[in-house]
């Protein structure tokens, strides 16, 4: 059974195949508005989110298919003490396909392995969040025009930031990429990702503590949130979450060619009159992300022989 | 020191000094109903001194946790007191249940009876990490 944990799962050329199905859904999307007739999507959600949970809800319904979904880690059998495992096994027994956020790392990787059903990780805790970075792709394709050749700054916490580390693993497969990493240093990128994702593969990068001298050099300038529900100590957090705040003032120092972009909720760390700024795409991210998410369910319910009929994109009949 | 031959059984050779108690704990040998020697600070040309296990009994033994402990062990099956097998060890790719992963945000943390999985990340390093949080093994 295929399922999507890491961004890695996807090779390159199928994530130009789910950008291209995205695309051909902006273009048309009543072509895709009854493909999953019957499937149901069941998401469930053991840490608290709305934009994807409802991401993926709007994506499944606007393919044509239902969706179950629980109302809380609270109110499912996980708060009886119910196993990751036992929860994907049951799961399976009702719904086509799992979208699973989780607050323990490595819990979607569990759901797999159980699940008789495709699983997408919708975030692990600070591991993986690859639908994210689906969404990031698809807007950096869309606003640059191309995913290659960029010089791509991310800055804030890159230590426990989850679609960060997506985000750093996927566009390191892209020829020419650049990475500038802005942040504090006790939230620097952690070395192996450093090491694997970077070094390995030969790819430039800086590290730096300065965001004003970073941006003008910037293509994407790749904002994230310092996350209180990371920190184990509520000091460590109140020190550093204001270490970095966009402001239209600041943003005099980016190039015009520069998007900001950010995977959202955003506390303080973008001045909301940055949002009138043309060059600010975090809210073109979040409908990418529905668009990516619906390419994603299409590929892997095309992949498990759950679908058929003329409307299927070629790519989920390989 | 004298030590009896062994007619069917396992050695394990080429320990490095000072590894074969951790090896002796980590397969699990204090568990075992058959006669066991671990011999420790053996002269050695090759290694100045080394370690030896001897097991009096040809039992399944985890290549893997040997291979992780000290790759550069040698194992001989001896049957009717002549070695009929010798094996080399090397870091094994995967590492099922030798380790624990120490990540409290890990799902094997709370997960129950979940097996504790580490891949060999760096082959140079010695270096594993968590299947699941790719936490790095202490």
């Amino acid at each position: 059974m295929r399922n999507v944990i890491d961004i890695l799962d996807l090779s390159t050329q199928e994530i130009d195949s789910l950008i291209e199905t995205a695309l051909d859904i902006i273009d048309d999307p009543a072509k895709y508005s009854d493909i999953c007739r019957g499937k149901k999507l069941a998401t469930l959600f053991f840490e608290p989110s709305t934009r994807t949970r409802m991401s993926f809800e709007a994506a499944m319904y606007e393919l044509g298919g239902n969706v179950l979904s629980m109302a809380s880690a609270a109110s499912s059998s996980a708060a009886k003490g119910e196993s990751v495992a036992d929860t994907a096994k049951v799961i399976s027994c009702y719904a086509d396909i799992i979208a699973m956020r989780h607050p323990k790392e490595g819990a979607a990787l569990v759901a797999a392995n159980n699940a008789s059903i495709p699983v997408i990780n919708a975030g692990d805790g600070g591991h993986c969040h690859p639908t994210q970075t689906l969404a990031d792709l698809l807007t950096i394709k869309r606003e640059k025009g191309t995913l290659s050749g960029l010089t791509v700054g991310i800055c804030g916490d890159l230590k426990f930031g989850r679609t960060v580390h997506s985000l750093i693993n996927a566009m390191s497969r892209y020829e020419g990429t650049r990475f500038v990493l802005i942040s504090p240093e006790e939230l620097r990128v952690p070395d192996y990702v450093i090491d694997e994702s970077i070094v390995r593969k030969g790819i430039p990068y800086t590290e730096t503590a300065d965001l004003d001298a970073a941006m003008p050099e910037l293509d994407i300038l790749y904002m994230t949130r310092i996350q209180r529900e990371r920190f184990f100590n509520e000091e460590d957090y109140l020190r550093l979450k204001d270490s970095y705040i966009l402001t239209a003032d600041r943003m005099k120092n980016a190039g015009p060619q520069m998007i900001v972009m950010h995977p959202l909720p955003r506390v303080n760390e973008i001045s909301v009159a940055v949002d009138d700024d043309e060059r600010a795409c975090y809210f073109k991210q979040v409908l990418n992300g529905k668009y990516m998410r619906m390419a994603l369910i299409l590929m892997l319910l095309g992949e498990a022989g759950k679908l058929s009929g003329p409307a299927v994109p070629r790519m989920i009949q390989l | 020191m004298n030590i009896e031959p062994i007619v069917n059984g396992i050695v394990i050779d080429h320990i490095t000094a000072g590894k074969g108690a951790e090896l002796y704990s980590l397969l699990g040998l204090d568990r075992l109903d058959v006669p066991v020697a671990l011999i420790r600070n053996v002269p050695s040309k090759r290694l100045g001194k080394k370690d030896i296990i001897k097991i009096d009994a040809e039992l399944p033994v985890d290549f893997d946790v040997i291979g992780y402990v000290d790759p550069g062990a040698t194992v001989n099956i001896i049957r009717d007191g002549k070695t009929a097998e010798k094996r080399t060890m090397e870091l094994p790719e995967i590492l099922t249940d030798v380790i624990k992963c120490r990540n409290p945000r890990c799902i094997t943390s709370t997960e129950q009876e979940l097996k504790h999985v580490f891949r060999l990340a760096d082959r140079e390093k010695r270096e594993y990490r968590c299947i699941y949080c790719e936490t790095k093994a202490e």
